[in-house]
């Protein structure tokens, strides 16, 4: 009984839906790229990006302008913020140039970038703050409470001090899911990833809209990365993202690609993900507990992925010449 | 207003190694339904595709309404009013129809909001104005082939086209829904539209153009007009020589039954049945042909004969012999012969040369070994004699077989299939993507082998060749054998009714 409530307890909750974020706004960054055809398994390297340049954006401001950001002292983590998702696109642009415009092998070209990442952030770690894996510390968002549900009872604690980049990421999955659903972009992104060859016919700009699908799961995957590093550990270091960006991949599958799919499934990850930081109470080994997210992930997506639907060209290189 | 609408003149196309148009003139009228014919690779399709604006011509110029035009893309050619049907369609299927037409001219509100309602109201009219039958919420997935056609017709209606250009529309069709194209033409003519049609079947030439341009090997043979023109003569004019158009069909007392399956269940992706309890069964000296829509089983039936698909229930029987579930060797080693439908995956391996691919799968006969190795100069006398008896058109039989044409490389299976007396025929599509020489070639070859004794059994999409090839006619529908016919008992028009499924009937015993 005592781990069943231990398993609900609110702590558990509320760091179910932080750790869900970053887990979240990566997710909905494959959300767009698988849209448009273009499988991302470079998320995990992009978040790395994300992780680094979110640290030092906000650290390089807050040394820049201290006036400005002892006035408004959220200026030093928007700043990472920014850092981060400009970072993240411009990692994501690789990955679009070489597997957009070169047709190179999406999946080769996604493990490359994770594996530039690692050096890359280690390299610079070591050119700004002249040590290999950590950055000095950074300072985070204030805290906000919301408004209405702050006032009930359960739901109070979980209301009341959140990041305001969690409400972000949530409207950002809304955003996302209408902008899929009912808008003229997310009819001609969906329609470049079904059939590219239809869309072009039709004059679509199938090469635009997969670099658009590629850039926006930068900017997202850079905030997601952003997020870990200024929100919840306040400060880079290195590792730090542990394989989320593939877990978000499996959110996005289990998700069926679409966004609130995405914030389901992330939700999911994310509370197993809790409990592996959480739990000390249940009687099975640490080792275990963290590597359940993983597991959960895995036995998840054997079951789910008859099911899945994933976009008809996903993953196939588009070429403009016929036949 | 102009009556020429549009003019081509000396239109040019290279491709490396062939000239796809060789100065092309070609005038169209406004109002008119022009059909464009040709066989297989007289450059029909390359020729349309300069006039919508996807391939540039070498040489030559356009002029649409007496002024000179050049049309750099699809866009350009929608804006001068010309749209095409693609030959594959374009269709996204996990869309609806309205979602598929309004693509890349989408209705739209603020931040780029779609109008849904709207596109499905235009599209609404757009098919009552023409009598088309669509539902404009329905997703595409769902619908029958000539349904999507339906969909990309009134796609291109959608961007404004005074000019449709229909690339082979005819080929994914049955008879019904043929007929009902031919309908919805027709109304789109008396609304003033001009229609250019492409296709190589005859008689739907003739019964729904006003006029007919000849293509052959890229260049025109003549334009003529459809009233006073009879089927031979186009023909001739397509291949430049008199073609018998019906092949003889000579009377053969069929013997004993040589392959049969009992209640044959093959299960598809997914585990679903993809054939259910299907029985038939094939004499020697016969030719069964089985009718069906492509994707009703047909394919999967062919491969669980040949043994490469396991078989869920039921028996394959050949001469007796019970080879569900048998290797695919085995099968062969009883005498059976199998001409594949997709002849690049299955029928030949295409970087082995013409010699080595002509013995696949008998190459270890005692007569192509020496001792352990295979004896090649043996190997090179039967393939230089296969090649001649079968009129392979090559330079030597040392290139590999992704280096000829798809008629030669047809020619190729067929000669090693028809090698060392098979007792059974298997021939799925045997003849598709075969301009007309070659499928008159195979055909024949199938009626000989029929006059031989061999039992046949023919899959084909082509309802013309199965009724004029075939003894018995079963018809394939959802994976089941839903009638059966002997030859002269049925018109395509009925067994179009069996193959949509819109009829049943208990199959009758041979
Ligand atoms: N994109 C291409 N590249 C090279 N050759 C082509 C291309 N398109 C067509 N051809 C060649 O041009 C000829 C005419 O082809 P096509 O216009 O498709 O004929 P049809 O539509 O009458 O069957 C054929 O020999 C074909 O192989
Ligand atoms: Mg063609």
């Amino acid at each position: 009984m005592e781990y069943v409530t231990s398993l609900l307890s609110l702590a558990l909750i509320a760091s179910a839906i932080r750790v869900t974020m970053p887990i979240l706004l990566a997710a909905l960054g494959a959300v767009y790229s698988e849209r448009g055809g273009v499988i991302n398994i470079g998320l995990e390297g992009i978040m790395i990006m994300g992780t680094f340049f979110g640290a030092v954006g906000d650290y390089v401001f807050a040394r820049q302008y201290p006036a400005l950001v002892a006035a408004i002292p959220d200026l030093a983590p928007a700043a990472g913020v920014l850092a981060a998702m400009l970072a993240g696109m411009a990692f994501a642009l690789i990955h679009a140039l070489v597997t957009i415009t070169f047709r190179v092998d999406q999946i080769i070209s996604g493990v490359a970038l994770n594996l530039l990442a690692v050096g890359l952030a280690r390299f610079l770690n070591i050119l700004f703050f002249g040590v290999a894996t950590q950055s000095p510390g950074v300072s985070g968002f204030t805290p906000v409470d919301i408004p209405i549900l702050e006032g009930i009872p359960v739901l109070g604690p979980i209301a009341t001090g959140i990041s305001p980049m969690i409400l972000v990421a949530l409207l950002l999955v809304l955003i996302g899911h209408w902008t899929l659903l009912r808008t003229r972009f997310g009819l001609r992104l969906r329609g470049v990833g079904e059939h590219p060859r239809a869309a072009d016919t039709l004059g679509i700009n199938v090469y635009g809209m997969r670099y658009a699908g590629v850039l926006i799961s930068g900017a997202l995957a850079g905030m997601a990365g952003a997020y870990l590093a200024i929100e919840q550990a306040h400060l880079y270091f290195e590792g730090m993202t542990q394989g989320r960006g593939f877990i978000a991949l499996a959110a996005m599958i289990f998700g069926n690609w679409w966004p609130l799919g995405a914030l389901g499934a992330s939700a999911l990850f994310g509370y197993f993900d809790a409990l592996s930081l959480r739990v000390v109470v249940l009687p099975v080994p640490s080792q275990f507990i963290n590597v359940l997210p993983h597991i959960v992930s895995i036995l998840v997506l054997a079951g789910f992925v008859r099911r899945a639907q994933p976009p008809a060209a996903d993953g196939v290189p588009y070429t403009k010449e016929e036949e | 207003m102009h009556p020429v609408l549009i003019e081509l003149k000396g239109i040019t196309k290279r491709f490396p190694g062939v000239v796809a148009n060789d100065y092309i003139d070609l005038t169209v009228l406004r109002g008119e339904i022009h059909a464009i014919v040709g066989e297989n690779g007289a450059g029909k399709s390359t020729l349309m595709r300069i006039l919508y604006g996807l391939y540039q011509p070498d040489e030559g110029s356009i002029e649409v309404n007496g002024s000179p035009v050049v049309i750099d893309s699809p866009r350009k050619a929608l804006q001068l009013g010309i749209g095409m049907v693609h030959q594959h369609f374009m269709l996204i299927p996990r869309f609806t129809v309205a979602e598929n037409v309004i693509l890349g001219s989408e209705p739209a509100g603020a931040l780029g909001r779609l109008r849904r309602k709207e596109a499905e109201q235009r599209v609404r009219e757009l098919c009552r104005q023409y009598g088309f039958a669509l539902d404009p919420a329905a997703e595409v997935s769902m619908l029958s082939v000539g349904e999507q056609q339906r969909v990309e017709i009134i796609k291109v209606l959608y961007r404004g086209a005074d000019v449709l250009i229909l690339d082979e529309p005819t080929a994914v069709l049955v008879p019904q829904e043929v007929d009902e194209l031919f309908a919805n033409l027709r109304r789109l003519r008396e609304q003033g539209k001009t229609i250019i049609f492409i296709s190589h079947m005859l008689d739907e030439v003739l019964e729904i153009s006003d006029r007919i341009t000849v293509l052959r090997r890229g260049r025109v043979v003549g334009t003529v007009p459809a009233a006073g023109t009879t089927k031979s003569q186009l023909a001739e004019m397509m291949v430049g020589r008199p073609v018998l158009l019906e092949l003889e069909h000579p009377p053969v007392t069929p013997g004993e039954v040589r392959l049969e399956a009992r209640e044959v269940t093959v299960a598809g992706r997914g585990g679903r049945p993809v054939v259910s309890r299907l029985s038939l069964a094939v004499r020697a000296g016969e030719i069964y042909g089985i009718a069906g829509v492509e994707g009703n089983g047909q394919t999967e039936l062919v491969e669980a004969l040949v043994g490469l698909r396991p078989v869920t229930s039921g028996r394959i029987l050949i001469e007796g012999h019970d080879v569900a579930n048998a290797s695919a060797r085995a099968i062969r080693l009883l005498g059976a012969a199998h001409i594949p439908e997709d002849r690049h995956r299955r029928g030949l391996v295409l970087p082995m040369a013409v010699w080595e691919n002509v013995v696949l799968g008998h190459h270890s006969r005692p007569q192509f070994l020496d001792g352990a190795f295979v004896d090649r100069k043996a190997i090179e006398s039967f393939a230089n004699e296969r090649v001649e008896k079968f009129d392979i058109r090559l330079s030597n039989i040392d290139v590999p077989a992704l280096a000829l044409s798809g008629g030669n490389q047809q020619k190729v299976i067929v000669a090693r299939e028809f090698s060392f007396n098979p007792k059974v025929l298997i021939a799925a599509q045997p003849t598709r993507g075969l301009d007309i020489g070659a499928t008159e070639f195979v055909e024949r070859q199938l009626l000989e082998a029929r006059s031989n004794g061999m039992a046949v059994l023919l899959i084909s999409a082509n309802l013309e060749e199965v009724l004029s090839l075939s003894d018995r006619i079963g018809v394939m529908c959802s994976g089941e054998l839903v009638a059966e016919f002997r030859r002269g008992e049925a018109t395509p028009q009925e067994l179009g009714l069996y193959m949509t499924g819109t009829r049943r009937a208990g199959a009758t015993s041979p």
